[in-house]
């Protein structure tokens, strides 16, 4: 399914997922997702923080459900830019392992890479960091199944 | 909120036998549209639908994030029915299993602490739509237990 002799066109995929992501996906809206960087088997996104995504109020950070979906939502990107031709695909597991304590009203980005892909399974690696991504905040392990029903919003939102 | 103020509001909750009071205390939770009722010796969490929890309109089905949200949420409702739970339990992981496509319609769940640890506590939780015997989602997840 990939081809590495095709150059990957960043300007594409970056279009893809500020439209497909934003705009086609009513929960990546809801949470303000944020795209920063694509390249081939690779997506970076941002999550703000807002008052109305936090988990603990006394210490004022983000809920882990909202840190779930951004994971998500960036390995699932990651499968995209690792195809040539965008099929649907679906979440088949996510593991999620918070390696330190986020810091209050901090907005938190990830970083996803789609480093196997096969004929059914695609498989993913991220993490999660404020500023720097040598200091992780948490890290994931995923896996996709690959060619599920339905249509991908990454084909319609890839004009 | 101070510490104190969340410790007392969350007691408050549990032994005035209204957990579902402690949604009001999680922005989060009222961000996904969560409410908690007691049905025998369980709670079960109800994601009410609504359309900006959709992650695949063309399916159409829920956001992987939801059921995530959700799950976590049910094993930290289950924890603060605990009396041994004073503060927001800290999450170390989650591990969530995808099921089913889930629909665009009301989503339930509800968790189980398999081990009450000194240190840590291991929830399981699973959600479900219509028909409880078909789960659309479970969990698995770590918990740190705080002190004082």
């Amino acid at each position: 399914m990939t081809d590495p002799d095709r150059p990957f066109d960043r300007e594409r995929a970056m279009s893809v997922m500020a439209s497909a992501f934003r705009n086609l996906v009513p929960y990546n809206a809801a949470l303000d997702l944020e795209a920063l960087d694509a390249d081939r088997g690779l997506a970076v996104m941002r999550l703000p923080w807002r008052a109305d995504l936090v988990g603990d109020p006394v210490r004022e950070i983000l809920h882990g459900g909202a840190i779930t979906a951004l994971m998500d939502a960036c390995s699932g990107a990651s499968v995209f830019f690792a195809m040539n031709e965008a099929v649907p695909i679906a979440t088949l597991d996510l593991r999620i392992d918070y390696l330190r304590p986020a810091e209050p009203r901090k907005a938190v980005i990830a970083r996803a890479e789609c480093f196997k892909i096969g004929k059914n399974v695609a498989f993913t690696r991220a993490i999660a960091f404020h500023e720097d991504a040598s200091d992780p905040i948490a890290s994931a392990a995923g896996t996709f199944m690959l060619a599920t029903k339905g249509d991908t919003v990454m084909r319609r939102g890839g004009a | 909120m101070t510490a104190d103020e969340l410790r007392a509001r969350l007691a408050e909750a549990r032994d005035g036998g209204a957990p579902g009071r402690f949604v009001e205390a999680i922005p989060f939770a009222r961000f996904l549209g969560l409410s908690v009722e007691a049905r025998g010796d369980e709670l079960v969490t109800t994601m009410r639908y609504d359309p900006k929890l959709v992650g695949n309109p063309s399916v159409p089905a829920l956001h992987g994030g939801t059921m995530g949200g959700l799950l976590e949420s049910a094993a930290i409702f289950a924890l603060l029915l605990a009396p041994e739970t004073t503060g927001m339990p800290r999450i170390i992981n989650i591990t969530v299993d995808y099921l089913r496509s889930a629909r665009p319609i009301d989503t339930h769940a509800a968790a189980v602490i398999t081990k009450q640890g000194r240190r840590v506590t291991t929830v399981q939780a699973h959600a479900w739509q219509e028909d409880r015997q078909k789960p659309v989602a479970s969990a698995h997840l770590h918990f740190l237990v705080q002190e004082g």
